[in-house]
């Protein structure tokens, strides 16, 4: 096997504290690409345009969804690998 | 209180966006990590299966043509097909790793009735452009899943497997009942809404 491709124990272990937060910032990376959608299209919130719309377009428009995935994925999944990783050190 | 198309591949988007972020955080910690809870094994094919399940009302209610239901039906069956075989693989019911041919022919077909249910070309509203992309951006991803079965631990792969899924998430979040693309809109499509 060639070992530079694979690296070595120390290597790998040093490797996963950058790997737990690299898994921790894609919920909130998410949450910030919705965020900045929104800053960048305000007419697809009903919120701030409340006029003539209807119960989807209040709650279903992209930005909130992606919102609402960046929100699911740091409260439910995020800190069980989080923990894994930092379990294996 | 019905949703209108572009309602409907939002939310199907978002389904997308989660599996292609499931995925992303398997490439990113592997498989063994990934596997440590055994129910994170079953995030991704569920949600692919479910997905399918999900397509078939669509199919059945939503679409306004027989080529449009063909195609809704044939990205439901495929969508079942590749996330029934990856859970059969995460319960330990399949062992063979090229069950991931699956997903390839899932793919596969789900790319070719993009482009085969679009009738007008690329720039002829938005939701035509959005057709070809996806069908393209599906033919092409459908090498991912060989790769991965041939190599399983090489980052790119799964990684690259992942961005698909995110890509075609973006793609489905453009698309607007009728509206341009870089402009142009066919008077054909009707008025932008």
């Amino acid at each position: 096997m060639e070992t530079e491709f694979v690296g070595t124990l120390e290597e790998r272990t040093a490797r996963r504290p950058l790997r737990a937060i690299t898994i921790e910032a894609i919920g909130p990376l998410t949450m910030l690409a919705g965020v900045i959608w929104a800053i960048a299209q305000p007419y697809r919130l009903a919120i701030l345009h409340p006029h003539d719309k209807g119960f989807y377009d209040w709650l279903v428009q992209p930005p909130l969804l992606v919102i609402a995935v960046g929100v699911f994925f740091a409260a439910v999944i995020a800190p069980g690998i989080a923990e894994d990783l930092r379990g294996d050190e | 209180m019905t949703p209108r198309a572009e309602t409907v591949h939002w939310l199907f988007a978002t389904g997308f966006l989660l599996l292609g972020l499931f995925l992303l955080a398997e490439a990113i910690v592997g498989r063994d990590v990934w596997a440590k809870r055994r129910w994170r094994l079953y995030l991704w094919p569920s949600l692919a299966f479910g997905l399918g399940v999900l397509l078939w009302p669509v199919s059945v209610f939503f679409t306004n043509s027989t080529l449009h239901m063909i195609a809704h039906a044939s990205w439901a069956e495929t969508a079942m097909i590749a996330g029934g075989a990856q859970l059969g693989l995460a319960r330990g019911k399949l062992h063979s790793r090229w069950w991931s041919i699956t997903v390839t022919v899932s793919l596969a077909v789900s790319g070719a009735a993009f482009l085969i249910h679009e009738q007008n070309p690329w720039l002829f509203s938005r939701s035509a452009f959005l057709h070809h992309a996806l069908g393209w951006t599906l033919i092409v991803a459908a090498l991912l899943p060989l790769l991965q079965a041939w190599r399983p631990r090489v980052f790119a792969w799964n990684a690259g497997f992942a961005m698909v899924w995110i890509t075609i998430a973006v793609l489905l979040y453009c698309d607007r009942d009728v509206a341009p693309i870089f402009g142009h809109l066919s008077p054909l499509a009707g008025a932008p809404r």
